[in-house]
C-alpha cells in the first residue's frame, strides 16, 4: 500500500468531477467565498453540456464580474455599465442562430441599466439574462445598490438604508416577470450544494429555451453573497443572506413557459 | 449610371445604408433626422436584403446595440441629432477602445441643451476632439449635398472596416432635410456569415473548438498594456491622418483670401466666392470633406502660395477656426464668421464679413 502515488489515483476511471473546459485556468479575481465564481462555473457547465460553446456569445457587465471574459472560455464582449442587454440585443438580432447571454450584477442591471433591462425584456429578445443580486455594489467598494435591503448598511448608507430618503429595494425580477416579453423568470441561489444544483437546472432551462427558439427572455436571478462588501466571513454572509435576503427575495420560479406561477 | 432619384438627405442616407449592404440599423427618433429610421422602416430592408432595423429605447441603447453587433463582425449603423449624439458618447468611447467598425450620422441642430431643431454646426468639437472620454479619434466626413449623404455611407463603411474605427457622417439640418437629385449606387450584397468569419477573425461569432476565443473589450487593468494599446490607437490615427484627408478647392489658384468651410456652410461660402469675385476680390474656398483627418498640409500649401487670410465660415461660435489657426500657425490672418443657434448665414453675410473682418479689419 505504501507505494501508491498520486499518479496511481489520477486515472480516468477514478474521475468523479472535472472542471469544465469552458472555464479558463486563470485564477478567479473574486473574493474567497463569493458566489460569482460558482455562478460562472455552472453557467459554463450548462453551455458545455448542451454542446453550445461554438455558437455562444457572452456579454460581461461592469461590476465585479467585469472580467468574466477572462474566465469564461468562449467568445465574449465586455459591455458598458448597464448596457449588456442592449449589446446582447445587437448581437442576437444580427446573429439570430447564435446563443447570446448577459451576466450582470444588481447595480448594472437594476440601477444604471434599468431601461436596457426592461426594454430588452419587453421586446422579448431571445436571450438569457443571468442576474447576480448581492444587494450591493461589490466592485466599487460596497456602496448601496437598488437591491440593498431596508436598514442595510453600505458605504453610501452608513446608518442603514433609509427607505424614506433612499427608496425601497427594487424587485426587478418580479417586475420583468410582468412583461409579456419574458418567457422564463426564476430566482435561485448558489450557497449550498442543493441550491447550486437547482440553480444549474434553472440556467439549463434558460439556455434550452433560447436553443428551442422560445419567445422571449429567460431571466435567472441568483441571490448571492458579497462577503467583502457586507463585511462578514463567507459563512456568516451566507447565513445572513438566508435570514435577510431570502424573505425579501423569495426563492423559486416566478414565470415558467410564459405563464406566471407565483 | 446608377438610379436617379429626388430625395431628402436623410432618406438618401437611409437608402444608401441598405445599398451598402448594412446588416443592421439601430436608432431613436429625433428631429431633424427621424426620416432615416422612418424611411428604413417603410422600405422593409429585411425583405430587400435581410437588413435588421430596430427602434431602440434610447440613443444609449442604440449605440450599444451597434457595439454588440459590430463586435460580432456585422456592418451596422445608427444616426441621431445633437442631444442624442451626446448620449451616445460613452458608447462611442467604448467603440474606439475596442476598435469596432461602424458608421453613424449626426444631423446637427442648434444647442446647447435642447436648443433648437434648426440647423447648426456647433458639434464640431464633440465630433473631432473625441466627444467621449479618453484619447481617441474617429473619422469625420462632412457631406455638402444629398449625393454625398448617400455616397459617404458607402465610403464610411469601407473606412470603418479598413481601420476598425467609427466613421461619423457629420451633417446638419440643412443637408438632412433638403431635397436634391441623387444618383444611387448599386446594391452591394451583404456579406455571408462565412465571409464575415473569414474576413474578421477578431469578431465574436462563436469560438470554434481548438481555436482561441475572441474578446471584445476596451478594458485592461494592466496600465502598461493599456499604454501600449493607446500607442497602437495613436499610430492608427496617424496613419489615417496621412492617408485619408479629403477636401476640395474652388478658385484657390490666384486667391489672396480663402474661405474654409464644410457641409452647408461650404455651399454658402461657394456662392459667396462668386459674389466677392464679381467685386474683384480674389477669394477661394477650401471645402473640408474630412474633418478628422484635418487638411493641415493643404492649408500650409495655401500659405506657401501667399494666401493672406483665411476666413473660417461655420454655423457655430467658432470651433473649426481653431484647427485652421493651428494649421496656419501665424503665417496668415485667421478669422471666424458664422451665424449660430439655428440661424443659417447667407452668402451676402459671408461676403460682407470677408470685407469687414478679413480685408478691412
Ligand atoms: C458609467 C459608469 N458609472 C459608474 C461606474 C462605476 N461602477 C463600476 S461597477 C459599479 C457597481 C457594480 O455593482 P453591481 O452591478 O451590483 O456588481 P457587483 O460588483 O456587485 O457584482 C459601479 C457603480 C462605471 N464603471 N461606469
Ligand atoms: S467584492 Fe463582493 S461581489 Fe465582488 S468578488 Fe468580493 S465578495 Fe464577490
Ligand atoms: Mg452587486
Amino acid at each position: 500500500m505504501a507505494d501508491i502515488t498520486l499518479n496511481d489515483i489520477i486515472k480516468p476511471e477514478n474521475l468523479v468531477y472535472e472542471k469544465t473546459r469552458l472555464m479558463t485556468d486563470k485564477e478567479l479575481s473574486y473574493c474567497p467565498g463569493c458566489g460569482h465564481g460558482t455562478a460562472h462555473r455552472i453557467t459554463m457547465e450548462v453551455i458545455e453540456e448542451l454542446g453550445m460553446e461554438e455558437i455562444t456569445i457572452g456579454v460581461a457587465p461592469v461590476g465585479c464580474s467585469v472580467l468574466a471574459y477572462e474566465f469564461m472560455n468562449i467568445d465574449m464582449t465586455q459591455a458598458a455599465h448597464g448596457r449588456a442587454p442592449a449589446v446582447a440585443t445587437g448581437i442576437k438580432r444580427v446573429w439570430p442562430e447564435k446563443i447570446v447571454f448577459t451576466y450582470q450584477g444588481d447595480g448594472d442591471l437594476a440601477a444604471i441599466g434599468t431601461a436596457e433591462t426592461i426594454h430588452a425584456c419587453n421586446r422579448g429578445e431571445k436571450i438569457v439574462i443571468i442576474f447576480i443580486n448581492n444587494g450591493i455594489y461589490g466592485m466599487t467598494g460596497g456602496q448601496m445598490a437598488p437591491t440593498t435591503l431596508p436598514g442595510m448598511k453600505s458605504s453610501t448608507s452608513p446608518f442603514g438604508r433609509d427607505v424614506e430618503t433612499m427608496g425601497n429595494p427594487l424587485k426587478i425580477t418580479e417586475l420583468v416577470a410582468q412583461l409579456p416579453g419574458t418567457y422564463f423568470v426564476t430566482r435561485q441561489a448558489v450557497h449550498t450544494p442543493a441550491a447550486v444544483r437547482k440553480a444549474k437546472k434553472a440556467i439549463r432551462k434558460a439556455f434550452e429555451n433560447q436553443r428551442d427558439k422560445k419567445p422571449g427572455v429567460s431571466f435567472v436571478e441568483i441571490v448571492s453573497n458579497c462577503n467583502s462588501g457586507w463585511k462578514m466571513t463567507p459563512n456568516d454572509s451566507n447565513t445572513w443572506m438566508v435570514e435577510n435576503m431570502f424573505p425579501y427575495y423569495p426563492m423559486g420560479d416566478i414565470k415558467v413557459d410564459g405563464v406566471m406561477v407565483k | 449610371m446608377g438610379e436617379l432619384k429626388l430625395m431628402k438627405g436623410n432618406e438618401a442616407m437611409a437608402e444608401a445604408a441598405i445599398r451598402a449592404g448594412a446588416d443592421a440599423y439601430f436608432g431613436y427618433p429625433i428631429t431633424p433626422q427621424s426620416e432615416v429610421i422612418e424611411y428604413l422602416m417603410s422600405e422593409k430592408p429585411y425583405e430587400r436584403t435581410g437588413m435588421v432595423v430596430l427602434q431602440a429605447e434610447s440613443e444609449v441603447a442604440a449605440i450599444n446595440m451597434v457595439y454588440g453587433a459590430a463586435g460580432a463582425g456585422k456592418k451596422v449603423m445608427t444616426s441621431s441629432s445633437s442631444p442624442g449624439v451626446s448620449l451616445k458618447q460613452e458608447g462611442l468611447s467604448y467603440i474606439a477602445g475596442a476598435e469596432l467598425p461602424c458608421v453613424y450620422a449626426n444631423v446637427v441642430r442648434g444647442g446647447p441643451g435642447l436648443g433648437t431643431i434648426q440647423p447648426s454646426q456647433a458639434d464640431y468639437f464633440q465630433s473631432v476632439k473625441g466627444g467621449g472620454h479618453g484619447d481617441y479619434k474617429q473619422i469625420v466626413l462632412a457631406p455638402a449635398s444629398v449625393q454625398e449623404m448617400a455616397d459617404f455611407v458607402k465610403i464610411g463603411f469601407e473606412l470603418a472596416f479598413k481601420y476598425r474605427i467609427a466613421v461619423l457622417i457629420l451633417s446638419d439640418g440643412v443637408i438632412g432635410q433638403m431635397m436634391e437629385k441623387v444618383e444611387l449606387f448599386d446594391q452591394i450584397p451583404r456579406l455571408t456569415d462565412a465571409e464575415i468569419k473569414e474576413k474578421y477573425p477578431w469578431a465574436t461569432t462563436g469560438k470554434a473548438k481548438g481555436t482561441e476565443r475572441r474578446i471584445i473589450t476596451s478594458l485592461d487593468l494592466d496600465s502598461l498594456k493599456m499604454e501600449k494599446h493607446n500607442h497602437h490607437l495613436q499610430a492608427k490615427y496617424k496613419t489615417i491622418s496621412e492617408n485619408e484627408v479629403r477636401f476640395e478647392l474652388f478658385d484657390c489658384e490666384d486667391a489672396e483670401y480663402v474661405y474654409v468651410a464644410y457641409g452647408s456652410s461650404a455651399r454658402i461660402a461657394q456662392k459667396s466666392v462668386q459674389l466677392a469675385r464679381k467685386k474683384g476680390i480674389k477669394v477661394g474656398l477650401l471645402r473640408l470633406i474630412s474633418l478628422f483627418p484635418f487638411p493641415t498640409k493643404q492649408i500650409q500649401v495655401l500659405c506657401d502660395q501667399g494666401v493672406k487670410g483665411f476666413l473660417a465660415v461655420e454655423m457655430s461660435a467658432g470651433q473649426m477656426v481653431e484647427d485652421v489657426q493651428l494649421a496656419v500657425n501665424g503665417r496668415a490672418k485667421v478669422a471666424h464668421y458664422g451665424r449660430f443657434g439655428g440661424i443659417v448665414h447667407s452668402p451676402e453675410e459671408v461676403e460682407n464679413a470677408l470685407e469687414k473682418i478679413m480685408i478691412g479689419g
